[in-house]
């Protein structure tokens, strides 16, 4: 099975956000990156489950400059086999959507696995217009995959409950909560990442249609109005009257 | 310029989240000029509520189908037949299916989950969530045309008088490489689902173990409200993943969200801080929670939260 997993650098999910070049630019300075959660707990771990169970190859793939490579880096030494870089400055989702389906469509993956979404653009699009690009089936939110022979079946999130879905032939899958469990790296395999191939592919010739212009943090909530633990009427008629939500 | 807007029918009717699509879509229509048609699949019933939101036109395709790429080809062919510049589509579970298929096929860009009508001054620019609600991104979309995918309850339902006209619409959808084999609801007893809901109590492991939560539900039903949890304790397995609101969870943005024995970490904080007003109950008054909530509470959840639920049927009962 040749399962291709997107995975994508994020800052800590305890980062500070700010902003630098009038709040034009995200603000770098001593954050920690990560591999996005939802890209390495649910879709690579799933990805490497797969493999481990029904033999074959898992490839992750990201959109940027060196800097990603100790993120990819860290993929690897959970279980990943190979790692493939492509050098471009990561753009708008609808440009590392191109750039990744530029270099699936010809490579014969069985399936393409991607986090619900990044926690920092939290679009959750990526996967989709890969799906559009390499006219294949989409499955977002996903929760479950299981593989019966050449068939898979999927649960995932929809309006009021779970759908189960079975799909025959490659897909492109965006993996929620539910799909595995994180799985933390052992020496063995921070060992063995350092010598596993990271391909560094040069950029297709794409476009970015959007880009983001400013950025701002949300307004500061006002105090707290504390009421007493005796009294939660209080906070009834609060929510009534003060704050009409009720 | 026109407005092209999907929108999901069930048992005929448009759901709350198509209704917050078509009045974002009629608001939008201000700036932007042009008329709103929205595209729906399956049977509707008259005009399945939409025209007193704002829809002038609705496209009815008789075959009801929830495969993406059929989905893709539907409103891809109306954006062609009525020559939209801007779709939108709801940022739920369809459309974060459909949204990003339609960006590629009709080479448009994409502005997912925005939480702001467009404005088109120096461009066309929308406002999205960034860092998990912890900023706010202006995006500006560059291509001729885009497509818009709307955060649930970002908006709201804002009636709107539109002509309402329906049509039946059809297009070359191809077969359904996906096939559906079952629908588990999450629930039986008819409850709200998660995103949608204006109201959501939600608890965390101050609770102690998942058979107290008896309590909790009680209060969101007497509330209306949704239930949901913080990210430890669906980890552990009291509550089902899907009710984990969160940085790696559910984001959500209801009316009122109540907060009972969540100490307010970051990460949950980031799923939950766009929420209009947040009430918070711990006992522990240093819990950073408190800095985020609009009231709060210091108190033992189990004394605090009984009385809670008497104010409120006392409440509902005046």
């Amino acid at each position: 099975m040749n399962i291709l997993v997107c995975i994508s650098k994020a800052p800590d999910t305890t980062s500070k956000i700010a902003f630098t070049d009038g709040n034009t630019k995200f603000d770098e300075n001593g954050v920690q990156f990560i591999v996005n959660p939802y890209d390495e707990w649910y879709a690579l771990v799933r990805g490497i489950e797969l493999k481990e169970a029904n033999g074959g190859s898992v490839t992750t793939i990201t959109v940027g400059g060196a800097d990603a490579d100790p993120i990819i880096r860290k993929a690897l030494a959970i279980g990943a086999d190979k790692a493939v870089r492509i050098d471009a400055a990561e753009g708008d989702p609808g440009s590392v959507a191109a750039q990744i389906a530029a270099y699936a469509k010809d490579q014969g993956f069985d399936m393409i696995l991607t986090g619900k979404e990044t926690i920092n653009y939290n679009g959750g699009v990526v996967g989709g217009m890969i799906a559009e690009h390499l006219d294949l089936p989409y499955i977002s939110l996903a929760t479950k995959l299981d593989m019966n022979g050449g068939v898979a079946e999927i649960s995932r999130e929809v309006q009021g409950g779970v759908e189960v879905v079975e799909v025959d032939g490659p897909f492109v899958l965006s993996a929620a909560k539910g799909m595995a469990e994180q799985r933390i790296p052992n020496m063995r395999g921070i060992m063995a990442a350092r010598t596993k191939p990271l391909e560094v592919v040069p950029a297709a010739d794409v476009a970015s249609n959007t880009a983001i212009s400013t950025y701002a943090l949300p307004e500061e909530k006002g105090d707290c109005t504390y009421v007493d633990a005796d009294n939660p009427a209080e906070l009834v008629r609060l929510l009534n009257e003060e704050a009409k939500v009720l | 310029m026109s407005i092209l807007v999907y929108s999901e029918l069930k048992d005929g009717k448009a759901t709350k989240s198509g209704l917050e699509a078509v009045s974002y879509a009629k608001k939008a229509s201000a700036v932007l000029g042009g008329d709103v048609t929205v595209i729906t699949s399956g049977a509707i019933e008259g005009d399945g509520g939409m025209g007193a939101y704002g829809a002038d036109k609705i496209l009815n395709a008789s075959e009801a189908t929830s495969d993406s790429q059929q989905l893709t080809r539907l409103v891809a062919a109306a954006a062609e037949s009525t020559g939209a510049d801007t779709i939108i589509i709801n940022h739920d579970a369809t459309g974060k299916l459909v949204a990003p298929r339609v960006a590629v096929k009709l080479n448009a860009g994409i502005v997912a989950g925005a939480i702001d009508v467009p404005s088109n001054e120096g461009g066309f620019k929308v406002k999205k969530g960034v860092f998990s609600g912890k900023a706010i991104a202006e995006v500006t979309v560059t291509s001729a045309k885009r497509v818009v995918s709307i955060t649930p309850n970002s908006f709201g339902l804002h009636e709107a008088a539109g002509a309402g006209v329906v049509e039946s619409f059809s297009a070359d959808l191809g077969g359904a490489k996906v096939k559906v084999k079952e629908f588990k609801p999450t629930s039986t007893d008819g409850s709200i689902p998660l995103p949608e809901a204006d109201l959501v109590v939600s608890a965390g492991r101050g609770l102690k173990g998942p058979e107290n939560w008896g309590m909790i539900e009680e209060l969101a039903k007497e509330l209306g409200a949704a239930t949901a949890c913080s990210r430890p304790v669906s980890d552990i397995g009291w509550r089902p993943h899907h009710e984990h609101v969160g940085q790696t969870g559910i984001a959500i943005r209801p009316t009122l969200y109540i907060a009972v024995g969540i100490s307010g970490a970051i990460q949950h904080l980031a799923g939950v801080n766009a929420s209009k007003v947040i009430v918070v109950i711990n006992k522990d008054p240093e819990a950073p929670f408190f800095k985020a909530a609009d009231y709060g509470i210091v108190g033992d959840a189990f004394e605090v939260v009984p009385k809670l639920l008497e104010a409120v049927k006392s409440f509902k009962n005046n």
